[in-house]
């Protein structure tokens, strides 16, 4: 630190350091030893702060303190813990907790400060966004590529369409950027291995093709399970590690809706990734660690399948669908008690327990409903009927009947009870049927009397079978 | 008698031959008019259907009740694959789908619908597998068929704002199915009546297009006749067979 403030830098010469200030101390560097150093210090942090701790060569740990702050009483006195600890030993800390692994690694490194740094959860994305982009872990001569074309900070890198940027500094800097902020998950390799499911195999000869991955993700799934069997668990999440002749890792993240060992369902989720791996030069040890795991009964596979037929292989195919397209992506819906049709339905995990009682039989709804409502041109009539014409995406459609109207109110007790007030809270629902046979649901927003209650605008909502 | 039997039995082979009906049930819609024109006598079970709308959004929602009605009458989990999320859950449940039965995925494009189609195919004891997409090529359409006869899973290419001029693309599935919304009977007073459609069979693999105009799926998911329609002559009968 003190070298710095006399404008010493990584990378100047001894000589140029030395004439800036004579009576510098100058020791060789021992990146072997540091390293060393570094996992000393990741054990210690281990046994004392979290089971959870890796090592983040050369010069940084990363603790992952989830659920381990109450000991400390918060996440603050456990930073300041750190820092008077290490600080008291004779070397320079800087600490940041964040949601994310690379959003603490950023900040630790580029907001200086004596103090711990605490990013709450879900300012993420604002933290992120103030930092240079060399912040986000990736190579400086990509980061000073990005500078020279204009991004000085995340923020722009965050908002600039990603499509040319990925083609032309690779895939890494959105990997990077996304784990940052959370949207890809980032596994840290713990020094201390908790009593977690782990097996290991080192080769004779580095592989980097994919079917000897998938011929060694075979017998590595063959020796978890045996794991797992002894413990009566099934799998949850897996991980598993490539490690390169180069030093690098490499890593994937299955995750799994039900837990379970069977080894060709666990071998075909692992396969499936392994296009994403980047061998290098070739990988000499895979390491495939079980990081959640469950209890696993005899009764697998309930829930959705109770009702029909049984499926043994549900689950699977859940998993499949869900690692290969996104957790999120996949979902039952359940009904959900509301008033708004926009919220009467719940998105479920598809393998929840099936108890849903179905929607009422007795309101229309229709098949197909707008994202959100659009405007339609009409030619009203009497007040409280429904319009004899409107105009929707440019065609005009004649009403030969209707029915309705169907008033929905706005849910008082939601938005601090100002939701009746807010706009689309009053509507009038009517079923057309234009004279070709489509039936459209349409609404007028207000209640036709105070115009607090909205404009007396027409809307489609959705259409009918 | 003697002949007929042996022509039931060249039949079959041919069918067995070309992998069609054999293995796998069909569904019945219970309605003697259509299901006499479909071989198997219903929607055929371990094969891939064409369904398509047109681009009004309600010919598009009259499909998906039509096809939840299907559904509905057939056993086990349905997924159901998705571009985006403008399907609405409860009409199903008036179709007489039970919302508990449906995993939807929302895989976000139509490549993406296929793989997902294929994945869920290759699994055995579904009901039904349902893509939305909005245009299929014969290839895709090849390898969903043979998934389907493997599994013996029925499978839907629901075709989304499908073209009504369309040309005729090949294709391998079974059969090709068009739904179009048709006015329903006038009540005389403020309501609706029971919706009616307009159903074509634009396709079928071994026998002729045809189409019919039919009361809307109820709520155990069954369509019927219009009452004052049943003994009439087919709307369809002086068409050309495509």
């Amino acid at each position: 630190m003190a070298a710095r403030r006399q404008g010493i830098t990584p990378g100047m010469t001894v000589t140029r350091a030395r004439s800036l200030a004579p009576e510098l101390v100058v020791i060789d560097a021992e990146p072997e030893d540091d390293l060393a150093g570094l996992k000393r210090l990741a054990l210690w942090a281990a046994r004392r702060y979290s089971p959870l701790v890796a090592v983040d060569p050369p010069d940084g740990l990363w603790i992952d303190i989830t659920g381990c702050a109450h000991r400390f009483d918060g996440e603050v006195p456990l930073l300041k813990d750190i820092l008077r600890r290490i600080a008291a030993s004779g070397m320079a800390v800087q600490v940041a907790v964040a949601d994310t692994a690379g959003c603490a690694h950023a900040v630790a490194r580029h907001v200086p400060s004596g103090r711990p740094n605490v990013i709450e959860p879900g300012k993420t994305r604002t933290a992120l966004a103030i930092l240079p982009v060399h912040a986000l872990r990736i190579e400086p001569g990509i980061a000073d590529d990005l500078r020279r074309m204009g991004f000085e900070r995340v923020e722009q890198l965050i908002v600039a369409p990603r499509a040319p940027l990925a083609k032309r500094f690779g895939k890494q800097l959105y990997k990077r950027l996304d784990q940052a902020l959370g949207q890809i998950p980032e596994p840290i390799e713990p020094i201390v291995p908790p009593s977690v499911p782990r097996v290991r195999r080192g080769l004779l000869e580095p592989i980097m093709t994919a079917d000897a991955f998938i011929q060694v993700i075979g017998d590595l799934v063959d020796d978890l399970i045996a794991r797992l069997t002894n413990e009566g668990a099934g799998a949850r999440r897996l991980d598993l590690f490539f490690e390169r002749v180069d030093g690098h890792f490499q890593s994937i993240r299955v995750g799994t809706a039900a837990p379970t060992r069977d080894p060709g369902h666990l071998r075909k989720l692992l396969s499936a990734k392994v296009e994403t791996v980047d061998p290098g030069l070739g990988v000499e040890a895979m390491t495939l660690i079980a990081p959640l795991i469950e209890p696993l009964g005899p009764r697998q596979g309930e829930g959705l399948i109770a009702a029909g037929r049984r499926g043994p292989d549900l689950a699977a195919l859940v998993d499949a669908l869900a690692n290969r397209f996104g957790q999120r992506r996949l979902y039952r819906a359940t009904p959900k008690a509301s008033i708004m049709p926009e919220r009467e339905i719940e998105l479920v995990a598809p393998l929840a327990r099936a108890d849903a009682a179905g929607w009422d039989d007795d309101l229309p709804r229709p098949a197909r409903m707008l994202l959100s409502p659009e405007p339609i041109e009409v030619t009203a009539m009497l007040p409280d009927h429904p319009p004899a014409m409107f105009v929707w995406r440019g065609k005009r459609h004649r009403v030969a009947q209707a029915d309705g109207p169907e008033r929905l109110h706005g849910e008082w007790w939601r938005e601090a009870g100002h939701e009746a007030a807010m706009p689309f809270a009053v509507r009038d629902y009517f079923q057309v049927e234009t004279t070709t046979g489509s039936r459209y649901w349409i609404f007028r927003q207000g209640d036709g009397e105070s115009p607090a209650t909205g404009p007396m605008r027409w809307f489609v909502h959705g259409a009918f079978a | 008698m003697r002949q007929s039997s042996v022509l039931a039995n060249l039949r079959a082979q041919i069918a067995q031959i070309e992998g069609a009906g054999v293995r796998h049930q069909s569904l019945p819609f219970g309605i003697a008019a259509i299901d006499s024109c479909l071989p198997g006598g219903g929607i055929a079970g371990g094969a891939l259907h064409e369904m398509s709308g047109s681009p009004d959004l309600s010919d598009d929602a009259a499909m998906t009740v039509f096809l939840a009605g299907i559904l509905a009458r057939l056993d086990g989990p349905i997924f159901w694959c998705l571009r985006w999320r403008d399907l609405f859950a409860p009409s199903l449940h008036l179709a007489g789908l039970h919302p508990d039965r449906v995993v939807y995925v929302e895989a976000g494009s139509d490549t993406n619908v296929l793989t997902a189609m294929e994945e869920c195919l290759r699994h055995e004891g579904l009901g039904g597998v349902v893509g939305e997409l909005g245009k299929i090529g014969l290839t895709a359409s090849r390898r969903l068929q043979l998934a389907a006869e493997q599994s013996g899973v029925p499978a839907f290419v629901f075709r989304r704002a499908s073209p009504l001029e369309t040309t005729v693309e090949g294709s391998a599935a079974v059969t090709r199915w068009r739904v179009r919304a048709s006015p329903s009977e006038q009540l005389g007073i403020p309501s609706l009546g029971r919706l009616r459609w307009d159903v074509m069979l634009e396709r079928v693999r071994g026998g002729e297009p045809q189409r019919w105009l039919v009361e809307g799926a109820d709520a155990q998911g069954r369509i019927g006749l219009p009452a004052d329609m049943v003994d009439r002559p087919r709307p369809a009968e002086d068409r050309q067979a495509a």
